[in-house]
């Protein structure tokens, strides 16, 4: 199979340029049906944890419910407020949506996967993760409305705070495999669950569990960060509907009101998918048996399905954070304790050198 | 080819939002323009192969930097008439500036038609980009480097201790003191007889 695509990428560019087109068909594709079956499978579970049954009427087992909503959602008429920006009224949803998508190029899940192999991936999602805020301070703008005005300089607060941890703690991953590149990050944690960067338990080298307490508390922070980052609950300020006025998207009603829903959700599918390769190990069996009788990208998947279980299971559990909570939990909590992660992260490194073996 | 008609699709990019940012009329839109001059550049940055710098930059000035002016920008109550007034008064200042950067640019193509410039520096493609920038920063500019992080950690400083102020008389939470109530602190048992108050 992939002869035949190394035959026809170097055949011409034109057709390099089809194969490229069709990656990125097949992985926005993908990640659109998978957003339907999240938001379903989000609601079923917050159903069970309040006893109820949640959408099953629509389809079997409400199967068709979300395609229901999103059809409901296209006819609905859209309205633009008097006096608001239309312009980037209009793009500022977009830019959510799109952003979601893009940073999906580097991220590898499976061998060989990936759209970009870049050397730099890690900064690269960091860079477009930053560039999400934009859409919602511009919808909270153009809006020409005071309530999504608050709500969005509440939520871009929110998500500028969270990042500057996020980052550090992709950082001390990044020094601890000495690269960058998302697939050599996974490829790093070869071999069993006890290389993987969130256990990091490797016997044959003592020394090195050292570092299990600190790799097991950024993967936490990690975590955490990632439903702050992608304002779900417990940080849910930008739309807690029983305290504040929905935020950002007071205004948006129809299709763009569903765009700025599927890239939240696009979103919370990829802080899921990082987790999974920067903590989790990726494509990487739990326990390495020597053959695979499962396609890589089912672990990979397995994995991410977990913790999106763990991000609604925090939303039927958690109470919500209040704002000045919020921020100083991300100031005063997380960004000193990963500065400190990464110095001993570093020493170690400086010492004992990189890699789990 | 492609890289040619990419490079002046992003320059044209580049040049023609730089002039819509002093050109548009709400500021808003002036800083939209500018985030959109950052991404040309960033795109210009890695079709010459800097791929760190330019996600270095989407990172720091469309991430942070623009983010903050579009704070400050939004928060303004912005009269476009009387932003419009100062124009004729201000034009000096403008072509001051103008003509300050204009033979500055002069200066630098002419020392580079000229050839006097050092020679680009090659590195072997085996390392990346990445590599490279530390070694540049860490080994031949340590001292600097250390020097513009101690301004940075100063300025922040300065910031911090310019806005800091303890009120008196404000209620505030201390979690530390909320999750360090234990059952002795935060219960009193006491032994009512019937018919009195606690008293």
């Amino acid at each position: 199979m992939f002869e035949l695509i190394q035959f026809w990428s170097n055949l011409s560019p034109l057709a390099w340029f089809g194969w490229k087109i069709a990656q990125v068909l097949a992985f926005v594709l993908v990640l659109a049906l998978l957003v339907a079956a999240l938001v379903l499978a989000d609601r079923k579970i917050w159903a069970a944890a309040q006893m109820r049954r949640g959408p099953n009427v629509v389809g079997v087992f409400g199967l068709l419910q979300t395609i229901a909503d999103a059809l409901k959602f296209f006819f609905k008429e859209l309205i633009v407020p008097s006096g608001s920006d239309k312009f980037l009224f209009i793009a500022a949803p977009v830019i959510t949506l799109v952003m979601a998508f893009l940073a999906w190029a580097v991220i590898p899940v499976a061998p060989g996967w990936v759209m970009s192999d870049i050397n730099v991936g890690v900064l690269y999602v960091l860079a477009i993760s930053s560039l999400g805020v934009y859409g919602i301070i511009i919808g909270g703008w153009a809006s020409n409305s005071k309530y999504p005005f608050m709500g969005a300089l509440r939520s871009a607060a929110q998500m500028i705070s969270y990042e500057v941890s996020i980052g550090f703690i992709i950082l001390t991953v990044a020094a601890l495999v000495g690269s960058l590149n998302l697939t050599e990050i996974v490829a790093a944690q070869e071999g069993g669950f006890w290389n993987w960067h969130m256990f990091y338990l490797n016997f044959s080298n003592p020394v090195h569990l050292l570092l299990f307490p600190v790799m097991f508390y950024m993967g936490i922070l990690f975590f955490i960060s990632a439903l702050a980052e992608t304002n779900r609950p417990p940080f849910d300020l930008p739309e807690a509907e029983s305290e504040l006025v929905a935020g950002y998207q007071v205004e948006y009603s129809s299709t763009p009101f569903l765009m700025y829903f599927f890239g939240e959700y696009v979103n919370i599918m990829l802080l899921c998918g990082m987790m999974t390769i920067l903590f989790l190990g990726g494509w990487h069996a739990p326990i390495d048996l020597g053959f695979q009788f499962l396609p890589p990208v089912f672990w990979f998947f397995l994995k991410c399905s977990f913790l999106f279980f763990l991000f609604a299971m925090v939303k039927a559990i958690v109470p919500r954070y209040r704002y000045d909570q919020l921020m100083r939990l991300g100031w005063k909590v997380f960004l000193p304790t990963a500065l400190v992660s990464i110095m001993i992260v570093l020493t170690f490194v400086n010492f004992f050198g990189t890699g789990a073996t | 080819m492609l890289v040619a008609i990419s490079f002046y699709l992003l320059a044209f990019v580049a040049i023609a939002s730089a002039f819509m940012v002093v050109a548009s009329r709400n500021p808003v839109h002036s800083v939209m323009f500018l985030i959109v001059t950052f991404f040309s550049a960033a795109g210009l940055f890695i079709l010459m192969g800097a791929e760190f710098l330019a996600l270095l930059l989407v990172m720091v000035y469309v991430g942070a930097v623009a983010v903050l002016f579009l704070f400050v920008v939004m928060m303004l109550d912005v009269d476009f008439v009387e932003l419009k007034q100062g124009f004729l008064q201000y034009l000096p200042f403008g072509f001051v500036v103008a003509l300050i950067l204009l033979a500055e640019m002069i200066m630098v193509g002419a020392a580079y038609f000229t050839g006097e410039t050092k020679a680009l520096a090659t590195y072997s493609g085996e390392k990346s980009n990445l590599e490279r920038f530390g070694e540049v920063l860490y080994t031949d500019y340590a001292f600097f480097f250390e020097a513009a992080g101690l301004v940075l950690l100063v300025a922040m400083i300065g910031a911090i201790v310019l806005t800091l102020r303890e009120r008196d008389g404000v209620r505030k939470q201390d979690i530390t003191k909320q999750v360090g109530r234990t059952r002795e602190t935060a219960i009193e048992m006491v032994d009512i007889e019937s018919g009195q108050g606690v008293g």
